[in-house]
């Protein structure tokens, strides 16, 4: 008797002992999260304000000055971006989805796997030789190839992995209502995937929005509100790696600036997936 | 004797080297309610399927012999034409889950490009819901999605998508096992109504309903079609031996 007593009493111990550990490691694993955030709002939020995000850089010397060129230049390299591999995407992972089993689908994933594995630095030269050399100039449209590579495979998995969930059910009541085939893709499928293929276009673009090395040799960088997708053009993390490591003070300030500006939308990209993906979820 | 709407001469399929049905002769008379029944993997939902081509969707799918609609042989003819003509309710209810349940109802026409005008549209979607017994339920939520509809209702919102294609053939396969007791009499109860408006073909395993329901039966049996004939006939004197002992619960 006292023997499985205590062999009880051991097991309820070590059971709590192991839930403690649990849920203090598990803790920890999000203090770095708010370290990050909290150091980045501590010395950013004072720099932001409606100068600092409408106005041009300034030179070194004089105060103030804003990163308006790097705003306006990351939307631009995310629509860039978003143009090139958004519908390459989509069809990508459609052909995944509906042909999955082949050959050929097979060899499509894996090379998708390979591409999102290869790092970011490597793409940017790669985007440096394919196109600011035959160009003969760093360009906006370069970046956006750069930042399109880095985007596709996101795009490719989220929409085959979505489509892949979607029943065959409904794919046969489309089909026996004498629907074609591309009408039933279109018309039946996508809708009935769109929040997770939507969801997948904003991650995406939220993993390119905080790229800088692959913009090192594409998009440059530019002090000016450049409006021509053949010339340099600023972005937030490439301003952040500028003023960073740029030797002035006043700099280092409007690079804090920068940061927050920069996680604040990138946070809020994810709340909206978040958001999109419990809204507009397809029950079946 | 009005000639058949439907027949179906010399007919096999398989699917690669396994074949599934072997030479199958049957005819369908307008407006009539023929059962097919067999045990489980006998072939009978191919068989329905191969009607309308959705067996085509299987890779390596082969068939030979002829089905014939209406003079018109459905091999000769794009599927696309021919599942117009032939509508289909499955197993499990499959409403469209992004669309309201007015536009399940005319999704026929407007996944097909067929431009209706709004009056139209209308009349369609009332009489194709009325039809299916289903008009009353949700006349007034015609604008919102189907997901609040019970298996039965939803089952009956697929007939009703059919119907609205005005379709010669309606194929019901096994549309009622995924369903309760009483959404099964209700289904059973409008499958007898709409036989005076459409041509009915309708699997099932279950041998009672069959009898319920049904003008004619055929027994299909490891592919093969055992017996065809009026139900009354079939289920009081069946003359094939294997139909009996099916009939009586011996196997399947």
């Amino acid at each position: 008797m006292g023997k499985i007593e205590a062999s009880v009493h051991r097991r309820i111990w070590v059971d709590k002992l192991f839930k403690t550990l649990i849920i203090v490691l598990s803790l920890s694993s999000i203090v770095p999260m708010f370290l990050i955030l909290f150091l980045i709002t501590k010395n950013g939020i004072a720099v932001v304000n409606w100068e600092f995000l409408s106005q041009l850089p300034k030179p070194v010397g004089e105060m103030g000055g804003g990163i308006s060129n790097a705003i306006f230049g990351t939307f631009w390299l995310i629509l860039l971006s978003f143009i090139f591999s958004v519908p390459l995407g989509i069809f990508a992972g459609i052909f995944m989805s509906e042909y999955r089993g082949g050959r050929l689908a097979y060899f499509t994933s894996l090379s998708i796997e390979i591409l999102q594995g290869i790092p970011s630095i490597v793409i940017g030269i790669i985007a440096y030789v394919w196109v600011v050399l035959p160009m003969g100039s760093f360009s906006a449209l370069s970046g956006g190839v750069a930042l399109g590579i880095m985007m596709l495979p996101v795009i490719v998995m989220a929409t085959a992995e979505t489509l892949k969930l979607i029943p065959d059910s409904l794919r046969e009541a489309s089909l026996a209502l004498g629907v074609s085939y591309p009408r039933t893709i279109l018309k039946v499928i996508l809708p009935a995937g769109l929040s997770g293929i939507l969801s997948g276009i904003l991650l995406g673009i939220a993993r390119v929005t905080g790229e800088t090395a692959p913009l090192l040799f594409t998009a440059f960088g530019s002090p000016f509100m450049n409006q021509n997708i053949l010339k340099p053009i600023n972005s937030l993390p490439l301003t952040i790696f500028n003023y960073a490591t740029s030797p002035y003070p006043q700099w280092h300030t409007l690079a804090w600036g920068a940061s927050f500006v920069l996680i604040a939308f990138v946070l809020g990209l994810n709340l909206i997936t978040k958001v999109v993906t419990k809204k507009w979820k397809v029950q079946f | 004797m009005e000639s058949p709407v439907l027949k179906i001469e010399n007919f096999a399929a398989s699917f690669g080297e396994h074949a599934i049905l072997k030479d199958i002769n049957l005819s369908f008379s307008r407006n009539t309610l023929t059962a097919i029944m067999g045990p489980s993997g006998c072939g009978k939902t191919t068989l329905i399927r191969c009607i309308n081509r959705m067996h085509e969707l299987v890779p390596n799918a082969k068939v030979s012999g002829k089905i014939i609609l209406d003079n018109q042989d459905v091999y000769g003819t794009d599927p696309i034409i021919v599942r117009r003509q032939i509508g289909m309710v499955f197993q499990r209810p499959n409403p469209f889950p992004t669309m309201s349940i007015y536009d399940n109802v005319i999704a026929g026409y407007n996944l097909n490009g067929i431009k209706l005008r709004k009056e139209e549209m209308d009349q369609t979607v009332e009489e194709s819901l009325k039809k299916a017994a289903l008009w009353e339920e949700v006349k007034d939520a015609l604008h919102r999605k189907g997901s609040f509809l019970s298996g039965g209702q939803q089952q009956r919102l697929c007939i009703a998508r059919a119907l609205a294609m005005h379709p010669e053939i309606l194929l019901l396969d096994e549309p009622t096992s995924a369903l309760d007791p009483k959404s099964t009499a209700h289904i059973e109860e409008l499958v007898c109504q709409l036989k005076t408006g459409v041509t009915i073909i309708q699997v099932t395993h279950n041998i009672a309903q069959a009898a319920r329901v049904s003008d004619f039966t055929a027994f299909i049996y490891l592919g093969e079609l055992v017996e065809f004939g009026p139900s009354t006939r079939m289920f009081t004197g069946p003359k094939d031996k294997r139909t009996e002992e099916y009939l009586s619960g011996k196997f399947g």
